[in-house]
Formats: structure tokens, sequence, C-alpha cells
């Protein structure tokens, strides 16, 4: 009846799970409390749940990671702590069932569930403004891919409470993540919680490449969109092309583990390298899905602060694209021990180092931005210029892992954790945060106080230093990722320093949560009437903050590159008296949500082999599909006097605050 | 071997000016026990030093840019409409691409000269092969010449070329001891190898980097590098062990799940225990099942299946080593 699901699986001898349970289940009661007593939930499933507006899409985005980022967070507060305390034959706090549970789920948490939701939240909010568009080219699979998204994430925390996560690493190799080594329930997580998520993301890349493609506003030619743009296409693309891999990959590993095939088992013909070789095709190209559109928030972040054109737009374009191109040869360099011969190994190995090229000119193109410029130092500024320099420095050791003959004793080593943190929160956290920063007063209405975004920004920045400092260090001693425990004392210091650097970064995600409550209490302060507080360039700036739902009353007219800078500069007044029109527009929908609730119902079942509920979930999912399907009543005309009445109140609010 | 003397020299030199950046002179990697490691060593240093000549300026640059054009000083020049410049645009590309040009032949070299799977020459001493083989978790270690295996530790005579034949009876690992240089993958059904050599004597640990598991963390074991006399008396020693080691009842006992395994000694092994454990995994059969004589899998049959299926670690070290010897290729 209920497959292995057993009362076992509540894993109620284990102190940490049940408190955070205990804390989990009073601070939701409260939340839904709250939502009944404030009368909240109609407000919520009509202006949210089922909104198909890209604008909220991303906000809802956004909110889901940083939720997402606290957990991640946790577990690897609880890694620093073990590995402080479990030096010199000390077993530490946590067993290593524990333990690799927590290093394999903050891994997946952290790419999966809060580095790739604010990647496509910050696409969601900004993409469509950019170009001059009313929303996205299919507006109902941004939703869905939203609620798969969030269902994906709700499954993965249900494995805190009901079984187990996997204990494999974040990409599960296989042997270990086959049925042999990995009997458990983690591993199923894992695949269900991957797959599920995976859909929406495929979907997202496939509906934002259209969306760029098909829908900029007249005028707007390819080499006139924003770099946010360039690099959101381009990341896109590679969403499109890679994420197959992974869905095939680990439908493949789903195989193997429920129907008992061979095609990643030792034994009976499987090839556990072709495991590791697909995992990385689709995992090296990943990266580069995170860290582009980084790279175009902190284009947009340096042009607009430093008051100035963006230096050599066209490089940045041709280095976006070269990077994009190169990111699909390079996926040997994850293994470069795994044994191939010299030939191969060197081919990846500067195929990896090419990468540093594009890269290296983009460095100088935002530097070259600021010379002759008036750079204000604002948060997001100082979000760049940190980055800048911590990612130079992550550049620069990742080239080094690239020789391969260096890579054979650095592989596997606490140096490749120092490395891809170093571009990862260097990268892409310094992006995202320089980028919530950036456009939140265009998702909400007030800008986010800067005492305590720069606050957050210099415990970001020292905390990742002192952190990750130690670990290049330790592996040069021969320290290894992923040791529950390690006989040798002398490391111990360094894992203490590193403990401390993660309390500093935590400190700086509570200046981040403070900031949020201070603007929010302060946001009459902190409005912005204008639409435009950091005298932006491109068109999202020049809609009223929060945007309407419909982005642009008049689809705008593109002449050049920073169009509206150019527009600003040419004529203060501007004569609209072009009379307005209805708006076709998308119907909020219910299938979303919907579809995506059977897909976690199905994702659990299958989890713990309860094939009716299986069952049940697929036939939902297809039964909610279908409706959306055959449902003709999807779209509506916002009427012109609607939006004048709108228009004109926005009209009035400006006149009134100059 | 080719020596690759001139990076090794360049690296020693920016070796001098690094050290106290690297506050880890006195680590494994930096303070290696053989040619492999040393040759590594100096192409971590030098890597490193060719890198600082876009680093440094890119973060000085950072600094000092975001310093004197910030918008309070109004002495700095300010052009909101310069956004190209010929010179600027071919510096910033040609810089990155000479110094990746000048890395990409160093690795395209350094690949070919450290191949772990190119034998080391030496021209006095006769090579020792040594096989390992990852199991849950602990390492396996066969003398097929002397006879004996050991668990968690392995001694081998300095100066003397080793060639580690590397496999695993479970999921993947890597074989890795940080002074001596490169590691290698151990997987089930492959014949990996990795040559290394010490030029001094003493104990290095060594462990696997390649997580496999619960009891991972364990999976560590010592080398110990002695001189020839010692390493004679220790085979004489673990000779005199009262255990031996047998493919596949043995065998299976041993591959039960133990972490931080203590050190055994077997004084005799199965012939062609660990070609037979590699070719287990081709046919299919389990060793838990597998008999000595059973038909799918005789040890002749096996054996052979094994030089013929799964030789392309081997068949690829001596292409690479062919290609490296024609320079020209």
């Amino acid at each position: 009846m209920f497959g292995k699901l057993s009362l076992e699986a509540f894993p109620l001898h284990e102190p940490i799970l049940v408190i955070s349970a205990i804390v989990g289940i009073i601070g939701g009661a409260a939340l839904l409390g709250a939502l009944t007593y404030f009368r909240k939930w109609g407000w919520l499933w009509n202006e949210w749940f089922t909104s198909v507006d890209h604008k909220k899409l991303g906000i809802m985005y956004f909110i889901a990671a940083l939720i997402m980022l606290l957990r991640g967070f946790a577990d690897a507060l609880m890694m620093r702590t073990q590995q402080a305390i479990a030096a010199g034959g000390s077993a530490g706090i946590l067993p290593p069932d524990h333990y690799d549970q927590i290093f394999t789920a903050h891994g997946v948490i952290m790419i999966f569930f809060v580095a790739m939701p604010m990647v496509i939240g910050l696409m969601n909010l900004v993409v469509p403004l950019q170009i001059g568009a009313r929303d996205v080219a299919f507006p109902f699979l941004n939703n869905l891919s939203f609620w798969l998204f969030a269902v994906s994430a709700v499954l993965i925390n249900i494995s805190l409470f009901v079984g187990e996560f996997a204990t494999t690493g974040w990409l599960a190799y296989a042997p270990l993540s086959g049925i042999e080594y990995s009997p458990g329930v983690g591993v199923d997580y894992w695949i269900w919680a991957l797959q599920i998520s995976g859909v929406g993301t495929t979907l997202t890349g496939i509906n934002f490449f259209v969306t760029i493609l098909k829908m900029r506003t007249k005028g707007m030619t390819l080499f006139r969109m924003p770099i946010f743009t360039w690099t959101a296409l381009c990341s896109n693309v590679i969403i499109i092309a890679s994420f197959p891999i992974l869905t095939a990959t680990v439908a493949m590993l789903t195989l193997d583990r429920y129907l008992g095939m061979n095609f990643f088992t030792n034994d009976m013909g499987g090839n556990v390298m072709m495991y590791v070789n697909l995992i990385w095709a689709w995992g090296h190209p990943e990266v580069y899905i995170l860290i582009l559109p980084a790279f175009g928030v902190f284009s947009e972040v340096i042009a607009t602060f430093a008051r100035k054109r963006l230096f050599g737009y066209h490089t940045m374009v041709w280095a976006t694209i070269a990077i994009t191109v190169l990111s699909f040869i390079v996926w040997l360099h994850h293994f470069f021990t795994m044994g191939a011969g010299a030939n191969v190994n060197a081919f990846f190995g500067i195929m990896t180092m090419i990468i540093a090229i594009p890269t290296g000119v983009k460095v100088f193109n935002w530097i070259f931005t600021i010379f002759r410029g008036r750079l204000e130092l604002t948060s997001p500024v100082l979000w760049t210029l940190g980055f800048i320099i911590t990612f130079t420095i992550g550049g620069m050791t990742g080239v080094m892992l690239a020789l391969p003959a260096a890579n054979f004793v650095l592989h596997n080593s606490l140096f490749v954790i120092a490395h891809f943190h170093n571009v990862i929160i260097g990268g892409v956290v310094f992006g995202m945060m320089a980028g919530l920063t950036y456009w939140f007063p265009k998702a909400f209405g007030f800008v986010l106080d800067e005492k305590w975004g720069k606050r957050a920004f210099w415990c970001w920045l020292i905390g990742f230093y002192v952190a990750f400092i130690p670990p290049y260090i330790l592996s040069f001693y021969g320290a290894v990722r992923r040791m529950q425990s390690y006989p040798n004392a002398e490391w111990q210091p360094y894992m203490i320093i590193a403990f401390i650097g993660a309390l500093i970064i935590a400190a700086g995600i509570a200046c981040t949560l403070i900031q949020v409550v201070v603007s929010v209490r302060n946001r009459k302060a902190y409005e912005d009437v204008t639409g435009d507080p950091w005298d932006g360039r491109t068109l999202e700036w020049s809609t009223s903050s929060p945007a309407p739902f419909y982005n642009f009353a008049h689809l705008p007219v593109v002449g050049d590159i920073d169009s509206f800078w150019t527009q600003k500069q040419r004529s203060n007044e501007q004569a609209e008296n072009t009379p307005y029109t209805d708006i076709h527009m998308p119907k909020n929908t219910t299938a979303g949500p919907i579809i995506s609730v059977f897909a976690l119902i199905f994702g659990f079942a299958m989890v713990w082999h309860i094939w009716w509920l299986a069952a049940f979930g697929a036939v939902g999912m297809l039964v909610s599909f279908l409706g959306r399907v055959f449902n003709d009543d999807i779209d509506y005309y916002v009427p012109a006097a609607e939006v004048e009445r709108i228009e004109r109140a926005h009209q009035q609010r400006v006149e009134a605050q100059a | 071997m080719q020596q690759p003397s001139y990076w090794r020299r360049t690296g020693t030199l920016v070796l001098i000016a690094l050290c106290l950046l690297l506050a880890g002179c006195s680590s494994a990697l930096m303070d290696p026990k053989g040619v492999i490691g040393e040759t590594q060593r100096s192409l971590i240093l030098s890597s490193f030093g060719l890198m600082l000549i876009v680093v440094i300026p890119v973060i000085v640059m950072t600094i000092v840019f975001g310093w004197y054009y910030r918008r309070s000083n109004t002495m700095a020049e300010y052009l909101p409409d310069w956004a190209h410049s010929n010179w600027i645009e071919a510096i910033v590309w040609l810089v990155p691409v000479v110094i990746v040009a000048i890395l990409g032949m160093i690795a395209w070299k350094s690949s070919h000269d450290l191949d772990p799977h190119r034998a080391l020459e030496n021209e006095e001493v006769a090579e020792l092969e040594i096989q390992a083989v990852a199991l849950d978790w602990k390492w396996l270690f066969i003398y097929p010449e002397q006879g004996i295996a050991t668990v968690n530790e392995v001694a081998f005579p300095v100066d003397t070329p080793v060639r580690f034949r590397v496999s695993s009876g479970s999921v993947m690992n890597s074989f890795f001891i940080p002074q001596l240089g490169s590691q290698i993958y151990a997987m089930a059904g492959m014949d990996n190898d990795v040559y290394l050599e010490s030029n001094e004597i003493g104990t290095y640990s060594g462990r696997s980097t390649n997580y496999s598991g619960a009891g991972f963390s364990g999976m560590v074991f010592d080398a110990h590098v002695t001189s020839e006399a010692d390493f004679e008396a220790w085979v004489a020693e673990v000779a005199q062990s009262p255990d031996t080691l047998t493919y596949p009842e043995g065998y299976s006992e041993l591959a039960e799940r133990s972490s931080f395994h203590p050190v055994e000694y077997f004084s005799d092994v199965t012939p062609e225990f660990y070609e037979r454990l590699v070719s287990s995994f081709h046919t299919g059969s389990d060793p838990d099942t597998d008999t000595q004589d059973a038909p799918r899998a005789p040890a002749v049959d096996s054996n052979e299946a094994y030089q013929t299926t799964d030789n392309q670690a081997d068949g690829e070290a001596e292409d690479g080593q062919a290609v490296s010897n024609e320079a020209g290729e």
C-alpha cells in the first residue's frame, strides 16, 4: 500500500532533524494561520500563484531562492562545524551518513534551488522589460516552469523529514548512486527533484529563447539588445542544448535503479565512465548558464553607475557567444584523472584555457567602462568591483586546474572546492546580489537600504576570503573534498578559520535580510516614483516602478544601444499624445500549480515505490494538462480606458513629487 | 625520461619569489619527494606566475579606477560616450591570447611528459609493479612478482620506478600519494595505471581522493619508501604472515565494508588475482557467486579477455609515448 514507506522513514532518533521539523511545522502553521486570519488566501492565489505576469514570477523565484539559500547555508555551516571539530581522530558531531547527506544536499540545493532560480528569476523580471515586450512568449509555460521548480524544492525538503537524501555527492556518480551501493531512497529523491525541476528549466529555456528572438520591440535589432538580454539569450541556448543531456542521463540512472538495467553499473556491460562524461557534458555548460547572466548584470550595473556607455559592446557580445560555444567542449577537464590519453587531456585542457580569453576580455571591458566615467559607489557597484577582483582570482585557479598535469595533484582536493566557490560566490552570488539591489525598485517601487546593502557586501567579501583561502592552502597538504573526518590534526586551525569565514558570510546573509526589513519599513522614504531611480540606460527604466502588468502603455521604439539614455539626453519633455489602445494580455492560469502538485505527488510516490499513487499523479498531470490544452479562454483585452487611467495615475504621482 | 627542464628552471625561480605567498612551502605538493611531483610543483608555480601578469594589473586597475573615477572626483576626466578604442581592444585581446598560447603549449607538453600511463625510464633499476585495488573502504596492494599482498600499507624502494596498476572492486575511487605526484581513478573492470617514483626515503600518506561512500574518510594508507635492503626485509616480513589471500573466497571476505581498516599482510596471493578481479566485471559474474572454475569465467580465458578488451589505458599510454618521442607530431 505504501511501498517502501513505513514509520521507520521518519528520523525520530535524530535530534537535529526533529527540532528543525518542529520549528518548520510551527513556522508553517503560523504562516498558514496568518494567511487565514488576514484572509489573504484569495489574494495569494489570484494575484500570485496563478499569475502569468513575468515580474511576479520573477519575484516568486527570488523569494523561493532566498528561502532555499537559508537551507543550503545551514548545510554549509554544519559542514564547516563538522570539519572544524573532526580532526586527529575525533568523529565530530555528524556521523558519515548524515554528513554525506548534508554535503550532497548543499551542492544540489545551492546549484539547482538557489543559483538557478535566482538567475531565472532575474531573467523573468528583467528580460521582457528590456526588450520592450508585454510578457514572455509562453506565459502559461512560464508559470508552469516556476511551479515545477517550486514543487521540486518541496520534494527535496520532504527528504529531510521523510526518509533520507542521497549520500553520493551532488552529481551522484555511478556506480555509487546505483541500487547496489545506494539502496535507500536518497538517490531517488535526487532523481525526481532534478527531473521535475529540470523539465521546468528546459521549458524556461525554450520560453526565453523564443521571447528574446521573437518579441523584441520595434527597432531593437540583436545588436541593440542590452547586454543582460544577450547573456540571458546565450544562457537559454545553453539550457536548451544541455538540459536534455541531464534529463536523459538521470533517466538512464532511473532505469538502472528501478528496472534493473545496466547503463551505469560496474558489470553486465554498464559503463560508469559514460555516466561521468554525460553528467559533465551537462554539468559544465550548467556553470555558464549561471555565470553568463551574472556577467550581464555587472555590465548593466557598471555602465549605469559609471554614467557611461559600456566599453566595447560588440566585444562583449562576441565574447559571450564565444563562451557559449566553448562551454560545450571542455567537460572532460572535470576528470583528467580518469586515465584518458595525453592527447585527449591536452585538448580539453587547452580548450578550457581558451575560455579564459573572452572572459578576460570581458573583465577588461568592465574596467575600461569605469575608466573616464563617473562611478557612483553604490552597493551594486561594490558587488561588481568585488566580483572583478574575486572572479579574476577564481579564473586564475581555474586555469591552473585546467592544466592536466597540474590537475593530477589538485583534482578532488580542497583546491577544487575553493576554486568553484571562488567563481560561484564571487561571480554568481555577487552578481545576483547586485542584480537584486539594482532591479529591486523596478519590482517593488522603492529602493533597498544602502547602508545594510554595503554591510552585506563587506561581510560576504571578507567572509568569502576567510572561508576559502584556508582550503586553498590545505589542498597543498593533501586535504580532499568530502572528508567527514581527517587524521591530520595540523589541518584543524585552517578548518577553524574557514568556519569563522562561514560565520562572517552568515552575517552577510543576515544583513541582506535586515536590509529587506528596513527597506520595507522605510518604503515611503525610499519610494521611487519616476521609475528611473538610477538614471538608467535601458528600456526597463522607461516605465513606472513597479511596472504596470502590461509593462508599456505604448510599445517603445528603439534607435540604438542604450536607447532610453539617448532618448533622455535628447529631450526632457516627451509629448506623449498618442492615444491609448486596447492591450492584449494573457489570463491567469490555475493549470500551472495544479499540474505541478500532481507532479509532486508523482515524484514522491516514485521515490517510495507507491505505484498506485504514482499512477494517480501521472494521470492527474496528464488530465490537468489536457484541460489546459483544450481551454480557449486564455486571453483578454485591457480596455484603452483602463490603460489611460493607470497611466494618468502614474503621471500624477510623478508630477506631485516634482 | 625526457626532462622537462626548461620550465622546471623557470619554475624554480618563480618558486623562490612566490613561496611566501603560498604559505605552504612545507606542504605535500610544495615539498614533493619524486620527479613527477617536482615537475608538477614547477608547473603549478610557473602557471601561477604567468597568470599574475594579468591578474595583478586587473586587481590594481579595478581598485585604482574605481577610486579615481568616483563620482565626487570632478577632477577626473569624464567622457560619457567614449566606448571604443582599437588600441585598448587590441591589447585586451592580445595579452590573454599570448598568455593562453604559452600556457597551452605548456599544457600540451606537460600532458604528454607527465602522462600517468607513461613509463619512467630508469636504466639502472628494473621497474616494480604493484597492483592497487580500491575496496570499501581500504586499499589492497598486490605484489605480483613477490607473490604477496597488503592492505592499507604499501612499500617500495627509493629511486625505483613503480608502476601502479589501479582498479576497484567497488565504486570509483582515486589513488593518490600527494608527495609523489599524479593520482589516477580506480574503476571496477578497468585496468588503469600510474607511474610514480620517489627519490627520498620516508613515509608518505596516501588516500582515495574520490568520494566513495560512508567510510571514505578512512580510506587512507601509508606509503613507505625504503632502501633496497629494507624493502627486501619488508617483503620477507610480509611473506612471514600466516594469512593468505585467495580469489574469490578470501577476496569476498576482505571486500566487506570497513573503514580505517588495520594494516594486513598476506604471504600468498592467488595467481592472477588482479586480472581475475578486473575481468570479473566483464563477464557479468559476481565475485560472491563466482567459483574458481566457473565455466563462464575460467582463469585463462578471463585473462585473455582482459588483455584484449580492456587494455585501452595501456594502448593509449603507448600511443602517447610514441607521439611524444617523435616531437614533430
